[in-house]
């Protein structure tokens, strides 16, 4: 993603949605401007900025609306909260101030929403309210009248229901009539500006005598939430079904995607193979099968898995389930000076640690955030998971534990705990050795009331994940695979040469002169070459391990017999040395690359890369000492 | 400070009212940002599940919202059994 700021049509008019978190504006956003959505980041912060447009009549007239991050207030305390206030304030840099701002309140909950509301008022930006959620109110027995409310707070009324398309037709109404005229907002949509600078509890009265009035002041709880909670949260039965919860989801991550991903395998193997029939040419035949067709299919294939996992954390997260995880677990990571927060960003980087590391920009504490963006590389995405699976099948026998254990399971179990471990142990000694991570710091979190996740939300969730993940495909990975290809197949061997040909390509001489680094941890030559392209992304390992055996066994099927050919030339704690090696290396780019993105310098990039560096060396260099102790050389 | 009853040390179930909303010197923002999120005197609240080891965080209804607290952020809430 460009931090550059992007726009469709400058000179249409721009609509800002403003909101409390959890009010289900984002769901207004998706149905106003359904796929006519742009995602990119504000212009110097690593905010996400969600601009979308609306279309509408015979003439096509459009809207720009902007998806601002969600606030409490408009006190800037967050990075989210102060793009918010900046907007609105027509501060921020390279945004034009709204013409009109659409404040969406949550209808079930009046007393806190509304303030947000009165804030922006009084910043003289022209305001509608969206009574969201209206249904919901009905429902509760909250009979909300629009026009009293309106006339209450000298704005326009709308009630809207967000999760239905329909729900929105009143609000798009509202919007094409006030930007009908291009010269200006009629007056409708104009709420006088009240001047007198009132404070927090002055707001909280005003509210709570507006509500008193309408007859809506009384506190109707949603039972239904109220009832899930009972179980979801109980202090036992609460910890277990999050487990059971997380079980499930590992479950259908590796077994739902097994099929999908032998599509993709085959498919392009397929493709593979039918482009190498037709071209004769041997080098070109060899670039565009091992190098393009085989590079892109090897990392294309984690898109089930990737897709999966996120399938669930979006439906968890809509549900309003994921903030309750993070209550659950919140003693579990204060124990190692982290919050309940982490815990998403965390779950997220068992996919993969860039949507991760991205998703940390929602704990507003600066020090947790650098924290659970230094950890998030330990989890075990599933760019490792093809790395585990080669060598597991190679080197681990397929026998089992203590009568029913499958010992290959276990080994991956082992890998997967000890990234998580190794991660506890990292933000355990960062809260005992420094000063900040000693401070107990705020929780603060909404437990928002449970819904039916929708379609619509869910699925353009997952074709953004898919697009950002597809677009890091066609760019740093092919790229870096395709350099491999080169630096594996030249320069050709001068007439006369004794040894294989890899040897003398630059990726040999390359190989040759990493191998004394990664000697003492077990890596041969042919691994410490193929260590290099995986620094594009983990799984690249195996194809470039693959490129560097078939290379050097001068062509034939590698894809099948990589499996059997390390096993041969490889001892087992040089195998296991390298699983842990890539249980905690810094072994992905596009990570380091996004970590410099979100901290917006080099001193986190670098921190990260020196210290993963040293622990993984460590730890293999342990591992393949005791191994060889131990009689497994 | 006898008849300071701090939210945290509510039982379950019961409900209160906040009073006000203590100001740490260390940590000045806290309070206002409890505010933010509704913790404003007059409003109701009530303890509705608390972790099992130490009641530490726990879950509170303020107002028509629920959120969860750590044990040091409700100590800040001053509340009382009567509107």
């Amino acid at each position: 993603m460009q931090t550059a700021t992007l726009h469709f049509v400058d000179s249409s008019p721009l609509v800002a949605l403003i909101g409390n978190p959890n009010c289900g504006k984002t769901a207004i956003f998706n149905a106003l401007t359904g796929s006519h959505q742009k995602v990119a980041n504000y212009a110097g912060v690593t905010v996400e900025r969600k601009e979308g447009k609306m279309v509408w009549g015979d003439t096509g007239q459009t809207l720009r609306v902007l998806d601002l991050p969600g606030a409490y207030s408009l006190y800037p305390r967050s990075l989210d909260e102060r793009v918010t206030h900046d907007v609105l304030k027509g501060l921020a840099a390279g945004e034009k101030r709204p013409d009109l701002a659409v404040c969406v309140v949550d209808a079930t909950n009046l007393r806190r929403t509304l303030k947000l509301a009165l804030a922006v008022q009084r910043l003289g930006v022209p305001c509608v309210l969206a009574l969201n959620m209206s249904d919901m109110a009905k429902k509760r027995g909250l009979h909300i009248d629009p026009e009293a409310l309106s006339s209450a707070l000298r704005m326009p009324v709308v009630p809207t229901v967000g999760i239905h398309a329909q729900g929105v037709a009143a609000l798009k109404a509202h919007l094409m009539q006030a930007f009908a005229d291009p010269l200006g907002l009629p007056e409708t949509a104009l709420a006088p500006a009240p001047t007198s600078d009132s404070s927090d509890t002055h707001d909280a009265k005003r509210i709570q005598s507006i509500l008193h009035d309408l007859g809506i002041d009384q506190i109707q709880p949603d039972a239904w939430s109220e009832h899930i909670d009972r179980w979801v949260l109980h202090p036992l039965w609460g910890p277990l079904l999050l487990g059971g919860v997380l079980f499930v989801v590992f479950q259908a991550v590796f077994d739902l995607a097994i099929a999908p991903m032998d599509l993709i395998k085959n498919t392009f193997l397929a493709l593979g193979g039918y482009v190498g029939s037709l071209i004769d040419d041997p080098l070109v035949k060899s670039l565009l099968v091992d190098g393009l067709i085989a590079g892109a299919g090897a990392v294309l294939v984690f898109l089930p898995q990737i897709l999966i996992l996120f399938f669930f954390i979006l439906v968890l997260e809509e549900s309003g389930y994921l903030p309750r995880a993070a209550y659950l677990l919140d003693k579990l990571m204060g124990s190692v000076g982290l919050s309940g927060r982490s815990f998403i960003p965390l779950l997220s980087s068992f996919a993969c640690a860039i949507p991760g590391i991205m998703a940390a920009r929602t704990i507003s504490n600066p020090r947790d955030r650098w924290v659970t963006i230094m950890i998030a590389p330990l989890m075990t995405c599933s760019a490792r998971l093809p790395v585990y699976t080669l060598l597991i099948a190679a080197f681990i026998p397929n026998t089992l534990v203590a009568g029913s254990l499958s010992l290959r399971g276990l080994v991956l179990f082992a890998l997967y705990l000890m990234g998580i471990v190794g991660a506890m142990a990292v933000a355990w000694v960062l809260k005992r050795f420094t000063r900040a991570g000693t401070l107990t710091r705020p929780l603060m979190m909404e437990l928002p009331s449970y819904h039916w996740p929708t379609a619509q939300n869910v699925a353009m969730g997952l074709w953004q994940r898919a697009k950002i993940f597809i677009n890091r495909v066609g760019g740093v990975i092919l790229l870096l695979t395709l350099a491999l290809w080169f630096l594996a197949s030249f320069p050709s061997p001068d007439i006369g040469f004794e040894g294989l040909p890899i040897e003398a390509s630059f990726a040999g001489m390359l190989g040759h002169a990493l191998a004394p680094i990664f000697e003492p941890i077990g890596f041969n030559w042919q691994i410490s070459i193929a260590l290099i392209p995986g620094m594009a992304a983990r799984e690249v390992v195996v194809s470039a391990l693959g490129t560097v055996y078939a290379l050097s066994s001068q062509g034939g099927d590698t894809a099948s017999n990589l499996g059997p050919l390390i096993a041969q030339s490889w001892s087992l704690a040089s195998a296991l040395s390298l699983m842990v090696w890539f249980v905690f290396a810094p072994q992905c780019l596009s990570t380091i690359a996004t970590v410099r993105r979100e901290t917006n310098g080099w001193r986190m990039p670098l921190i990260m890369l020196s210290y993963l560096f040293v622990l993984a060396y460590a730890a293999s260099f342990l591992t393949y000492h005791l191994a060889l102790v131990l009689g497994l050389g | 400070m006898d008849s300071f009853l701090s939210l945290d040390r509510l039982p379950k179930h019961e409900k209160a009212w906040v009073k006000a909303v203590r100001s740490l010197e260390s940590q000045s923002g806290l309070a206002r940002q409890l505010e933010d999120i509704g913790f404003v005197p007059g409003e109701q609240v009530q303890i509705l599940s608390k972790a099992m080891i130490g009641g530490d965080p726990m879950v509170v209804r303020v107002g028509q919202s629920t959120f969860a607290l750590r044990q040091a952020e409700a100590q800040l809430i001053e509340v009382s059994s009567e509107p």
